[in-house]
């Protein structure tokens, strides 16, 4: 008998918690924007969810199987991975090109720097971005919702970002046929497949937070700080700053990409300055730049400075005076 | 301005860290039973931290309960008393629990439990006097380390230590023994606290007992409310049952707001921590005089077929404790010495209690003991729950890589290796184990 008694090292009980029960969480409570983007953008919605959920799975395990590491597609990461890339998609995008967009997320960028928790940008941005680059047609090919993504000639539509771009100063009225708040919360306008609908997005948000998968900090200061810098430059016009916050993907971004667990900060005060640098981007983007929205950039941007920001905002150990006050103290004496 | 800015911390789940660890105080109604006295018990001769002791008696030497037979000069150490009656058989190297290997005597029961003559209460009028008194009774920290008492009461004059805070907070899970001893003895633990303060006169005494525990909690005020003599200096404070409100650093933090600084100890900051035990047991002592030879543990875990608290002979082997409370109920996968988060897995029942053990714990195999090891997600929970401040999964790494400077930066040092991060960790790393590996590299460093 106690030959078989097992010897680690403590503490002996763990937490129930596991790496697959979160990412379920983050699955679930994508769902909703998912439901919606099938809603508004039909069976063509459907194929492009499956096709990048399944080729993201099938990747990740040829790719473990090639480099003989450990099955890992059992922690369900790809298929996150997979979910947030379609829903960062337009609707009519052909299907092979969001396969690639799967692969380059899944092996470029996951596997081939280790796997989980090891990459240092975020997959899915990152092969969105480089989808945008290699066929940014295809990638702004918007269409309404309930308009017939297989058609070949299937209607497209600006987005509501492009339109509030083509004025300054944030002078909502002067755009024609700009979609109303309500239907902006809805999703009842052109975009990518999850970014549309805004209800769906906060209501998986809150899930997240409320499952305390992931903290508040990181989307409450990036949307915070778009919030302050828009309002700002739309000279106190608080219409044009809600059509910010609900458009162009940011909720979508500051809820499930900006805080994803490898590429943001783990300590709190690298949270607050990632958020706000985040928003900070996005704002300068959306105001100066060229690009109508900016999510993915400031984000892919930030991703890198991550390592420096946790060194320096690294908290003191418990009981450790600042250097500064020692100093002062020292003085003193 | 700063009260705002930690109210709104803690509302975004930036606490103090630690952990809500399921109580499993299965035990906690039942009383402590007297164990019959066992057919024979092994002392080892370090039972505490600091130096360890010399066999003062030899083989077929008669000795009697409470008689020393273990003692050195040194002043960090507690001397070994025999904790039954009858004849030493033995004088040698003894194992451990943990696997060490240190000197030991083995004394067979004559079955009497004579007590030695020579046991009288001490006399105590100073400073002096009461740590010379702690000395002798082989006391040593009861909650779990064992740490000699009689130093820490010794505190050096000028660190103007002004409070003593007894520690009942039992914040690991499953065990019971301190909750029984404030149901149970609370007039040895006033007579305790009344005993020390009469000679060290601190200016505040603080009992500190988690809010789970609200019994316990309401028969000490009973008592301590009818004893008017003793003027208001002992308070006592409920504290938020969080692991690891009993840690001592944490504990220091809670009843008086200061921090103990990386590197010192309570005193410094003019604090003594006792465990609620160990003052009980000073009551009894300075009335009766009888020394430390037994103690309460808690006895429990899936595998045990009857879990009970028991009050054992310092020294019982502990599978004859286990087929005292029925057995395995089934196959153990896992025992344990002490609670699960910091206790020590061990490899073989034949091993004696130490006066510092206060439970042990057999499992079966279950999900939530040995969970699958993954690679970190990164998803912060470590960091979250450090109660020092720490980044338990950036440590891992610079461990891993050897990364001196990082390590240094990170003060890893002052890593109690309380558990909360492992157990927190949904990739189930063994994080503890890399904070242990990560001090070692810093003391080899600094050693060079
Ligand atoms: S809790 Fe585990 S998975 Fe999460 S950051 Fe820490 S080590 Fe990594
Ligand atoms: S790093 Fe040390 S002090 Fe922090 S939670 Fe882990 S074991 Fe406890």
């Amino acid at each position: 008998m106690a030959k078989k008694l097992t010897v680690s090292a403590s503490p002996h009980v763990r937490s129930s918690e596991t790496t697959t029960g979160i990412m379920l969480d983050v699955v679930i409570s994508l769902i909703p924007a998912a439901v919606m983007s099938v809603v508004y953008f039909g069976t063509r919605a459907l194929a492009l969810l499956s096709v990048t959920i399944g080729s993201s799975v099938l990747a990740e395990y040829i790719s473990r199987k090639v480099m003989k590491r450990p099955n890992t597609i059992s922690d369900l990461s790809a298929v996150v991975t997979g979910l947030i890339l379609a829903l960062n998609l337009p609707s009519t995008l052909p299907l092979w090109m969001a396969a690639i967009g799967s692969i380059i997320a899944i092996v470029v960028v996951k596997q081939m720097f280790g796997g989980i928790g090891q990459n240092f940008v975020n997959p899915a941005i990152t092969a969105r971005i480089i989808l945008m680059v290699s066929f940014p047609a295809a990638m702004a090919k918007w269409t309404a919702p309930f308009e017939d993504g297989w058609a070949a000639d299937a209607v497209t539509c600006a987005t509501p970002m492009a339109q509030l771009a083509t004025v300054n100063g944030g002078d909502v009225s002067a755009v024609s046929g700009l979609p109303s708040l309500t239907q902006m919360l809805i999703g009842y306008h052109g975009g990518s497949m999850g970014e549309v609908c805004s209800i769906a997005l906060i209501a998986g948000g809150l899930y997240l937070i409320l499952r305390r998968v992931i903290s508040p900090v990181i989307p409450l200061t990036f949307i915070g700080t778009v919030a302050v810098c828009t309002l700002a430059a739309g000279h106190g016009n608080f219409e044009f700053m809600a059509y910010e916050i609900l458009g162009g993907g940011l909720l979508l971004g500051a809820f499930f990409m900006a805080t994803d667990y490898t590429t943001s900060p783990i300590n709190f005060k690298g949270k607050i300055i990632f958020g706000i640098g985040c928003g900070l981007i996005t704002s300068l983007i959306r105001i100066f730049g060229s690009l109508p929205e900016g999510v993915s950039f400031s984000i892919i941007l930030m991703n890198i400075f991550v390592p420096h920001i946790e060194h320096l905002t690294t908290a003191k150990p418990f009981g450790q005076v600042k250097e500064k006050k020692e100093k002062k103290e020292a003085a003193k004496v | 301005m700063s009260k705002i800015v930690n109210g709104v911390l803690t509302a975004v789940g930036k606490g103090r860290g630690g952990v809500n660890v399921a109580h499993n105080k299965n035990t906690a109604q039942l009383p402590v039973e007297r164990m019959p006295v066992p057919a024979k018990v092994v002392l080892p001769m370090q039972q505490h931290i600091g130096a360890p002791c010399t066999p003062t008696v030899k083989v077929g030497d008669i000795v009697s309960a409470g008689q020393v037979i273990g003692d050195t000069d040194k002043f960090v150490a507690a001397p070994v008393h025999a904790t039954i009656s009858g004849k030493v058989t033995a004088v040698g190297d003894v194992k451990l629990a943990n696997g060490m290997i240190c000197k030991g005597v083995t004394i067979e029961s004559d079955g009497q439990m004579r007590e030695y003559e020579g046991i009288k209460p001490p006399v105590v009028t100073n400073k002096a006097e009461l740590c010379a008194a702690v000395r002798a009774s082989g006391l040593v920290g009861l909650g779990g380390a064992g740490f000699p008492t009689h130093v820490k009461l010794n505190f050096p004059e000028d660190k103007n230590v002004d409070t003593l805070i007894i520690n009942a907070a039992e914040c690991e899970p499953y065990i019971t023994v301190d909750y029984r001893c404030c149901v149970e003895n609370p007039r040895d633990i006033l007579d305790g606290v009344y005993g020390i303060q009469k000679v060290l006169k601190f200016k505040q005494v603080i009992i500190a007992i988690e809010d789970n525990k609200p019994e316990a909690f309401k028969i000490l005020k009973e008592i301590a409310d009818k004893d008017n003599d003793m003027g208001d200096e002992v308070k006592l404070m409920t504290l938020k049952s969080k692991y690891p409100q009993g840690a001592e650093k944490m504990m220091v933090l809670s009843a008086t707001g200061r921090k103990v600084p990386p590197g010192k100890l309570p005193a410094d900051v003019g604090c003594v921590v006792m465990n609620i035990a160990s003052v009980a047991f000073v009551g009894r002592y300075l009335r009766t005089g009888k020394p430390l030879i037994s103690r309460s543990i808690t006895v429990d875990g899936s595998a045990i077929n009857n879990p009970k608290n028991l009050r054992v002979p310092i020294g019982t082997n502990i599978q004859d404790i286990i087929d005292y409370c029925g057995g395995f109920k089934s196959e153990p996968r896992k025992i344990i010495f002490g609670g699960p988060m910091m206790g020590v897995a061990i490899c073989d029942t034949n091993a004696p209690i130490c006066k510092q053990n206060n439970a042990v714990l057999a499992f079966e195999d279950r999900k939530d003991i040995i969970k699958k090891e993954r690679d970190c997600i990164r998803c912060g929970r470590c960091v979250d729950v450090c109660p020092m401040s720490l980044m338990p999964t950036n440590i891992e790494r610079f461990a891993k890589t050897k990364n001196i400077e990082a390590l240094i930066h990170s003060g890893i040092m002052v890593c109690m290796e309380c558990g909360s991060c492992s157990y927190s960790c949904p990739s189930g790393r063994p994080l503890v184990q890399y904070m242990r590996l990560a001090k070692q590299i810093l003391r080899e460093e600094s050693a060079k």
